[in-house]
């Protein structure tokens, strides 16, 4: 576990907290990535600029950081380019198919006390296990 | 008021999308290798991603309970809330896929949405591709 990093794992998941709580309190919605994209694609009416303004909240803080710290941000993909497109496809259905990600279901479910949430973050915790073993122990992809 | 409120119910949307992101970079689950060492069980184990949930959960767990009790949010005439119940196999085989891809490369949407800036060739190939199959579940299954 030399990799643990619990500190910055805890503050890190407090500001995330802290963001799905203040777009609930302010504006009565659930900050779920794969639904607030999902939304821009296939737009209902007045739904769009909201989403699209956190989304611009996304990037501008990857920006603020990348611009304040002087340094890129370290994104380490241990994969094929080919692999990388099959699983993004797979994350774009499969979220959509099934209501919800990490954030939607895993921050923002839970905490309603969301039965659906509940299944769907163990299930997909549970495939994401099953999924690496295979990949990376016994077909040997990736590092 | 008439233009002020929807000014700033637009500024906090902004501000949480902000705040979401650091969270992702400062947690660390920006970068898709920390992930992986997460789910490979077997190899190394690294905790953190537990731990980010906790944190985030002990935050929005008690703090839902006490603003879903209010007639409305701040800047909205009411809540916008999931509401089905039931599970049935769409909810179970879309996390299933779901989580399948996750492990395939590292990445969830929030994290490869907020990494785009890095123009790094794996971000934006896994974006697009997300796309795609956002829109390919719209036109086979919707």
């Amino acid at each position: 576990m030399e990799n643990f990093t619990p500190v910055s794992a805890l503050i890190g998941g407090v500001l995330i907290g802290a963001a799905a709580t203040f777009m609930l309190w302010a504006n009565g919605r659930i900050a779920g990535i794969s639904g607030i994209l999902g939304g821009i694609l296939f737009p209902a009416k007045s739904e769009t600029v909201w989403r699209i303004l956190f989304i611009a909240g996304l990037l501008s803080a990857s920006l603020a950081y990348m611009f304040f710290s002087g340094a890129s941000l370290d994104i380490s993909v241990q994969t094929t380019p080919v692999l990388t497109a099959v699983a993004g496809l797979l994350v774009g259905f499969g979220t959509r198919m099934g209501s919800g990600c990490t954030s939607g279901h895993g921050i923002c479910g839970i905490a309603r006390i969301s039965k659906r949430s509940f299944i769907a973050t163990v299930v997909f915790i549970g495939a994401g296990v099953v999924s690496v073993f295979l990949l990376r122990h016994i077909l040997g992809l990736g590092l | 008021m008439s233009i002020l409120k929807p000014t700033l119910a637009k500024c906090t949307v902004f501000l949480s999308g902000l705040l979401f992101g650091l969270g992702l970079i400062v947690s660390g689950m920006i970068n898709p290798a920390k992930v992986i060492g997460f789910l490979d069980v077997t190899d190394n184990w690294d905790p953190s991603l537990l731990l980010v949930m906790v944190g985030a959960l002990a935050v929005t767990t008690p703090a839902f309970q006490f603003i879903l009790k209010r007639e409305h949010p701040l800047f909205d005439i009411k809540f916008y809330l999931p509401s089905r119940t039931d599970i049935d196999g769409k909810l179970v085989g879309g996390a299933a896929l779901f989580g399948i891809g996750w492990g395939m490369a590292g990445f969830c949407p929030g994290p490869a949405l907020t990494a785009i800036t890095t123009l790094n060739s794996s971000v934006l190939i896994f974006v697009a591709a997300m796309i795609v199959g956002m829109v390919l579940h719209r036109v086979v299954v919707e």
